[in-house]
């Protein structure tokens, strides 16, 4: 599935510094347009401080980083609108019901009003959620927000979707319905960039980086990375970067 | 532009279903200011006074009855008793113990002048003022009575004299009330404007939505104006309600211009909301912005002149009230109000408190960061 | 035991990490005494006043003078004729125009009697009076020193006493008052706060779930502030005995140990707002203005109970801090003991274990 002739995001001596403490230790790499890519790493590691960068939340103490082809320093604004973003921290609102809350977030995306309420009806036919459309987030089961907000994250059909722990604290079918909505996204030719603590999701990606302490420590396809390291499960590669 | 109407849209939303709080924000606030304007009062009524009358002359019971007569006093006569004195006032029986000596009577007629007794409950000095105040022109007036009617007594003709007549304007009854109600209004509003806006922006801040909110490529304009739009128009309404209920309950004053009124609302709530986004921009919880704007909400109310008059204050605490927007809106609202002050009456009062609101709303705005 | 200890430890560490939070809650107190003691004053100074001389003879002028001269006031203008008033007034000039009507001088040794109006600007009704009052007593004094006539307070002088507070010192109300408002307030505010947040985290289930009783829970939360609340109850005693020489005639002891009653009191309360409210926003809105409203004025603090319609004074007597008022002024003030004070002591226990109980009952529920 590799393009490798188009690099969607660029970074190069990534550096963030919080006082003293280092977060993001002189991190290097590439994402290619169409993948999924896996940003694994204990918690702590850096994962959240790179995605934040990434997705323009943050500024980078130094670095150059160019993402969906802008440069994070000078064209945020560029970058904003070619990306969909979802955190670990829920980001529906409670009080607003799921139509409401499409509504909203398309809305400030520049979406002309007509496409939002088509793409609205589509979207909520494809999740199956005709009774549940008028319901505030607040009645609804957590697996059901999960994929919301990603769906909500992709509703503008932007180039890349940062997703930060998508999956935490959701239970393992609704995870793997969720990872068959990150595959479908990534067939209509959306990047997608994901940081994750699961290890065993790590072999969904098409290709996987392990942060650790600050710096990456590896990064290839899992089926490599199980090579290199003489293992079968990730968790294993991850285990043994870790005791180094 | 639209950007601005979905914010909008979201927010109104989000406020009106918010059921508890939206009555405990309309509804309390209106109820203690009724209550409020019925409990402040600084006048004085009924206060428990007794008497112990050692003469038990017909005069002394004169001085009693008239005492009696008087609506700022309850009188209840004691049996004359030196230890009474201290026993009343320690268990607050009473606020004031009045002793009429003996010969009471016998000193008067004689012009030797009677000296009578007063103990007041000092504690509450501006009531025990008032009482003494009360207390002396209830004796006084018994004394002009008798000089001029029922004895025969020889006085020096008064070779000149003055009349004096004063006339209280704005608020002929002296009515606490009429004084009270703005500042109700003020406060009212203030807290709409400052609090309700710092606790909505940080709450986004604790719940993470801001977040998903600062990855759009929504401008930080756009945001701010449509997270604080909804303020500004709910705190107009809220003013305009206050004063209906201030109208129709009260019969407060209206001297003034609709319009002009609701034009310094309009600059002040800026001003105020403003401050509400400039306090989010530091605090991270909501508990560390309802501290902060209690402490200068508190310092600000009770300087601002809603309770005293700004011209008791000394000079340096006149001087802080330059930075003091409450003591702005204050004194505009109370000469719009009861004194039907015209703009060019408060000129400098208007402008002071255009460019305070400018310069506030603009800091803070820049001060909003949608990157960290 | 040691479960707990542990537990207290943690709440003392949350509070003492929030020093923006800590900075605020000694901040406001001190703030406040020091306001009421050099901001808010009900006397006047320098005040203006406008002079509309219709008669520009020597008396009026000596009488201006007179006004002038005096430290509350200081002629800031000569007006010259009526319809300067009203300019006067709405531009906030002055509180009060003297205006000496025609032939002032003739008819002040004459047979019709001189006449001078006050008009006086009552927006501000207890200035206006004030400055009334003041005004009238400058012109009489004159008048009196002109004519050297019999006054009726001659005849019939009075002796006043004023008893517990000689010099009619307002700090001995504010500063008793400001102690019931700070430690009701932030005791009470702070707890169900405090409270309230780990219930929207979600932190407070896994109380519940430990081997931790509710009633120790409570207890862990609530320690902490009555240690922060008597610290401030202490700071607010000091400042008010050394710089505005607030005496504490009756026994310390006696007044720490009802303070802490009430502490304990507020803290139950604050609890039991915590625990029928849901987000921190709505316990903050009650206990700040279902509290602190009631508290300033129907408590004795600012305007006196006995003053007010009957309703509001049976209100009062479910306002917990209305008990606590009476207590340390008579206290601090008068140097009573229990005896004098016991009933608002009996009060306070009793509302004490009134929220304290339904506190528990509540707890228990949520499990």
């Amino acid at each position: 599935m590799n393009n490798n002739n188009n690099k969607i995001i660029e970074v190069r001596n990534l550096v963030k510094r919080f006082g003293n403490f280092v977060a993001n230790d002189n991190l290097s790499f590439d994402v290619y347009k169409g993948e999924i890519f896996g940003f694994l790493g204990a918690n702590g590691a850096g994962k959240t401080t790179a995605i934040k960068i990434l997705s323009g939340l943050s500024y980078p103490s130094s670095g150059k980083i160019m993402v969906a082809g802008y440069d994070v320093y000078k064209q945020r604004n560029k970058i904003k609108r070619s990306i969909g973003y979802m955190s670990q921290k829920f980001s529906l609102y409670e009080d607003l019901t799921v139509r409401e809350n499409i509504h909203f977030y398309a809305g400030i995306y520049g979406l002309p009003f007509k496409q939002i309420q088509n793409r609205t009806n589509e979207l909520i036919e494809e999740l199956g959620i005709q009774e549940m459309a008028n319901k505030m987030i607040a009645d609804l089961p957590l697996g059901w927000r999960q994929k919301l907000a990603f769906s909500v994250a992709i509703f503008h059909k932007p180039k890349i979707v940062f997703l930060d722990e998508p999956t935490s604290g959701v239970d393992p079918i609704t995870r793997r319905q969720f990872w068959d909505m990150i595959y479908r996204s990534a067939e209509k030719g959306i990047t997608v960039f994901v940081t994750t603590h699961y290890m065993d999701e790590a072999e969904y990606c098409d290709r996987v980086s392990i942060m650790v302490d600050g710096k990456i420590e590896a990064l290839d396809t899992p089926t490599k990375l199980k090579e290199n390291f003489g293992v079968n499960l990730i968790e294993d590669v991850f285990i043994k970067l870790a005791r180094k | 532009m639209r950007v601005i109407y979905y914010i909008l849209q979201k927010e109104f939303k989000q406020i009106f279903r918010n059921r508890i709080m939206l009555p405990i924000i309309f509804v309390i606030p209106f109820v203690q200011t009724i209550v409020f304007v019925y409990a402040a009062t600084l006048e004085l009524k009924n206060a428990d006074i007794s008497i112990m009358d050692y003469d038990k002359s017909s005069l002394s019971k004169r001085l009693i009855s008239d005492f009696e007569a008087s609506p700022f006093f309850e009188v209840s006569k004691i049996v004359p008793n030196n230890n009474a004195v201290s026993d009343l006032l320690l268990k607050d029986k009473a606020k004031a113990v009045i002793l009429i000596p003996q010969g009471f009577e016998k000193d008067v007629l004689s012009l030797d002048g009677a000296a009578i007794q007063i103990n007041i409950n000092a504690i509450d000095g501006q009531s025990a003022g008032l009482i003494n105040v009360y207390i002396q022109q209830i004796v006084n007036s018994l004394a002009i009575k008798y000089l001029s009617s029922d004895i025969n007594v020889q006085i020096n003709t008064i070779p000149a004299n003055a009349e004096i007549r004063s006339r209280f304007w704005y608020n002929p009854g002296l009515n606490f009330k009429y004084y009270i109600l703005p500042g109700i209004l003020v406060i009212l509003v203030t807290m709409m404007g400052t609090f309700l806006t710092a606790l909505n922006l940080v709450r986004e801040k604790e719940m993470g939505t801001i977040e998903q909110i600062n990855v759009t490529p929504i401008k930080k304009w756009q945001f701010i104006t449509g997270k604080l739009l909804p303020f500004w128009i709910i705190g107009i309404i809220v003013m305009g309600f206050g004063l209906l209920i201030g109208r129709l309950l009260y019969n407060m004053p209206f001297e003034g211009s609709i319009s002009l009124f609701f034009l310094a609302t309009a600059i002040y709530l800026i001003l105020a909301i403003g401050l509400g986004l400039l306090v989010s921009d530091y605090a991270n919880t909501q508990q560390q912005v309802m501290f902060l704007l209690f402490f200068f909400f508190l310092v600000f109310v009770l300087m601002s002149g809603i309770f005293t008059s700004e011209e008791s204050m000394p000079d340096w605490a006149q001087a802080v009230n330059r930075i003091n927007p409450i003591y702005y809106f204050m004194k505009i609202i109370r000469a719009i109000l009861l004194k039907g002050a015209e703009l060019k009456n408060i000129l400098t009062e208007m402008i002071s408190m255009t460019v305070y609101s400018i310069l506030v709303m603009v800091f803070a705005v820049w001060k909003y960061r949608k990157t960290h | 035991m040691k479960r707990f200890r542990g537990f207290l430890i943690k709440e003392f560490i949350h509070i003492f990490r929030d020093v923006r939070t800590m900075m605020i809650l000694f901040l406001i107190p001190i703030a406040q005494i020091l306001i009421f003691g050099y901001v808010i004053k009900n006397e006047i100074h320098d005040a203006n006043v406008a002079v509309l001389d219709l008669s520009k003879d020597n008396i009026t002028k000596e009488i201006s003078g007179r006004i002038d001269a005096a430290p509350d006031f200081v002629v800031s203008d000569y007006l010259n004729n009526y319809s300067d008033i009203k300019e006067y007034f709405s531009s906030g000039k002055g509180a009060e125009v003297i205006v000496f009507e025609p032939n002032f001088a003739e008819n002040f040794y004459g047979q019709d009697n001189a006449r001078v109006q006050l008009i006086l600007d009552a927006s501000d009704p207890n200035l206006s009076n004030l400055i009334n009052n003041y005004t009238s007593a400058i012109i009489q004094t004159y008048i009196a020193d002109q004519t050297m006539s019999n006054s009726p307070n001659a005849i019939i002088t009075t002796e006043p006493r004023m008893w517990f507070n000689e010099g009619l010192k307002s700090s001995y109300m504010f500063v008793p008052g400001t102690m019931t408002l700070i430690l009701m307030l932030i005791t009470a505010m702070m707890t169900s706060i405090s409270i309230v947040r780990e219930k929207e985290i979600g932190t407070m289930e896994i109380l519940l779930v430990s081997p931790l009783k509710p009633l120790q829970i409570i207890l862990g939360k609530v320690t902490p502030y009555i240690l922060l609340s008597i610290i401030n109850a202490i700071s607010i005693i000091l400042l008010g005995n050394l710089i505005f020489h607030v005496p504490i005639i009756g026994s310390t002891i006696l007044l720490l140990g009802v303070s802490i009653l009430f502490i304990i009191m507020a803290l139950m309360l604050g609890v039991f707002i915590s625990s029928v409210t849901k987000t921190q926003q709505i316990a903050m809105f009650i206990s700040m203005f279902a509290l602190m409203l009631p508290t300033i004025l129907l408590s004795g603090f600012i305007f006196p109970i006995e003053n007010m319609p009957k309703v509001l004074q049976w209100l009062s007597y479910i306002v917990p801090a209305k008990y606590y008022l009476i207590a340390i002024k008579n206290i601090m003030l008068k140097g009573v003991g229990v005896a004098f004070i016991w009933k608002e002591i009996l009060v306070l226990m009793g509302m004490t274990f009134f929220f304290l109980i339904l506190s528990v009952k509540k707890f228990k529920l949520y499990i």
